[in-house]
């Protein structure tokens, strides 16, 4: 039924998509250095901004770029360097038999998670917070969401973040000012 | 809202071929004009320094580029022994691929009807439009910072973790100057910007956004354009007297050379962007003949107009220290960039709002200057007094 629905095109972007999702989450688990993990990442979140380029939500595929690509892992990219250029990391992992339980465990409910998202009305984009987002006009459509129906979260996450930056500030300060009475 | 008629509707073979066609053009375009870019800009600055420049390859020195392009081509390709081999043939992809997408958004010029589709002249026209601005310049970051951590070396380094730290701060105030476009235009398309800024305000003055946003937003923005390309006076990142090369030290050859590349498409395309958003893009003046060609040579002329600004600004301007470059992008251009938002979305919604607020603005601006002032003069009395008796303690 969902087969039907889309045209080869589409069927080919959305598997090139999945593909390169998948290879950066999996070069990013297994990746030696902490510098190509997060290249990896940054490829993953490429491969999702395609996916929502595909379901219509450009300004989506904007944003994740533009905050997540463009500023978070550039910021990774910043304190691994910052820590230790030539560090590699070797992980200390031990495949015991309660890890490989608790990991089996945990796959499985992921892929339980996963049969009940896509037999809902989620995955088919039927039920939509903020409408149905037809092409050329979705910054609007989630603009108007986000300004009414949703002012309040909207604002208290934008004031969450405010506090979260100013108790950043307060805490750096503080460390400074510690180490100088130290001395 | 934002979209070519050509890709509405079902996708023949024909559309296919006219947009492949419109990709090609517009890449061997931007080559071609970085080849004269640089040729410009070295008789420019040869003729401002008192110098001749180059002048023997071709008439006028023209061919100087593609001699020096091809020398780079034959070049031996050295890759540092401590470098990461494959982030270093990675790097200047990631810093040429984004400034030819920037290009794409541009619109150089009306429609025109080819094989029977209707077209506009411009590569894409997504619904992001400008967003895609940001996006990409905020990708062309990697190509810079990856390459200097690549090249396993010191100052490769240091250069990279300046030139990341410029490209993220200026990118606040470049952002916040183009919401001011978009607020104003009521879409992200690059198209829309400019079909608004059609048409005359009492017959003479164009409708530009130049003169609808009040000049703020543009000098804003080309400020922090300047720094975001990282041409002087802004290039601390390749600090010849502290750094060597910046983060393309290690660089040889050909991927050299697409630094190279990359930083004049940037400028171009740059160039080209100020014109959409500020300029009326391809709009001028339309004599009766020859309808498709005039709005061209108009976009021609103000993209070269703004190139040979940047030119200047090399010649005439020394380079900026860190400090103050971090100051000028956190301390004034974010918060002016901000506040003439406020300033313009008031406006939007009524005139007297937004002149009461510009008013307020002012009177917030005097007594914070004259309280700075102040605490100034105070400060400088307190350390008078201080100054017979005892050295002081800092500047607290």
């Amino acid at each position: 039924m969902m087969l039907a629905a889309i045209s080869i095109p589409q069927l080919i972007v959305f598997v090139v998509a999945v593909a390169i999702v998948g290879v950066g989450g999996v070069g990013l688990l297994a990746a030696k250095h902490t510098v190509h993990s997060a290249l990896f990442l940054v490829m993953t979140l490429f491969g999702v901004a395609v996916l929502f380029i595909e379901e219509g939500a450009e300004f989506l595929a904007a944003v994740q770029v533009i905050v997540y690509a463009g500023a978070i892992v550039v910021l990774f990219l910043f304190v691994i360097m910052l820590l230790g250029v030539d560090r590699v990391e070797v992980p200390a992992f031990v495949a015991d038999r309660n890890r490989i339980v608790l990991a089996g465990v945990g796959v499985l409910a992921v892929l339980v998670e996963l049969f009940y998202v896509a037999s809902g009305a989620w995955s088919s984009g039927a039920v939509s917070q903020s409408g149905s987002l037809s092409a050329g006009q979705n910054v609007g459509v989630l603009a108007r969401s986000v300004f009414t129906t949703y002012v309040y979260p909207f604002e208290l996450t934008g004031a969450l973040l405010v506090i979260a930056v100013v108790g950043a500030v307060v805490l750096s300060k503080r460390l400074i000012g510690r180490r100088e009475v130290d001395r | 809202m934002g979209s070519d008629l050509l890709l509405a509707g079902h996708l023949s073979l024909a559309v296919v071929l006219i947009v492949v066609v419109k990709v090609l053009v517009a890449f061997v375009a931007l080559l071609v004009s970085v080849l004269l870019a640089i040729w410009i800009e070295r008789k420019v600055i040869s003729d401002m320094q008192n110098r001749i420049g180059p002048n023997r390859a071709g008439p006028w020195g023209l061919l100087q580029s593609l001699a020096d392009g091809m020398k780079l081509f034959f070049k031996e390709d050295l890759v540092p022994e401590r470098s990461d081999r494959f982030v270093f043939k990675l790097a200047p992809y990631l810093s040429v691929i984004p400034a030819f997408i920037t290009f794409t958004l541009v619109p150089i010029g009306g429609s025109v009807d080819i094989f029977g589709h209707h077209t506009e002249l411009q590569v894409a026209d997504p619904p992001i439009g400008i967003l895609l601005l940001i996006a990409m310049s905020s990708i062309s970051v990697y190509g810079v910072m990856l390459a200097g951590w690549s090249s396993g070396s010191k100052y490769p380094l240091l250069g990279s973790v300046r030139a990341s730290a410029q490209m993220i701060s200026y990118e606040a105030a470049m952002g916040l100057s183009i919401a001011s476009v978009v607020l104003i235009t009521g879409s992200l398309s690059t198209r829309d910007m400019v079909t608004q800024q059609l048409g005359t305000f009492f017959g003479f003055i164009p409708h530009w956004n130049l003169i609808r946003l009040g000049i703020i937003p543009f000098v804003v923005f080309i400020i922090a354009i300047t720094a975001e390309v990282n041409r002087p006076p802004f290039d601390l990142v390749e600090a010849e007297q502290e750094l060597v090369g910046g983060f393309h030290t290690e660089y040889s050859s050909i991927r050299f050379a697409l630094f190279y590349l990359a930083e004049y498409m940037n400028t171009i395309t740059m160039s080209a962007i100020m014109v959409t958003m500020f300029f009326g893009g391809p709009d001028g003046p339309d004599p009766t003949f020859l309808h498709w060609l005039w709005p061209i040579l108009w976009f021609l002329v103000k993209t070269a107009i703004f190139f040979v600004i940047y030119v200047w600004f090399r010649a005439a301007l020394p380079r900026l220290r860190y400090d103050q470059l971090m100051d000028l992008g956190w301390k004034v251009l974010i918060p002016v960039s901000l506040a003439w938002i406020l300033v313009i979305a008031a406006m939007r919604v009524s005139r007297p709002l937004g002149f009461a607020l510009v008013l307020l603005g002012f009177l917030a601006a005097l007594v914070l200057t004259r309280a700075i002032s102040i605490g100034h003069e105070r400060a400088g009395q307190a350390r008078i007094q201080a100054l017979p008796g005892e050295e002081i303690n800092g500047d607290s």
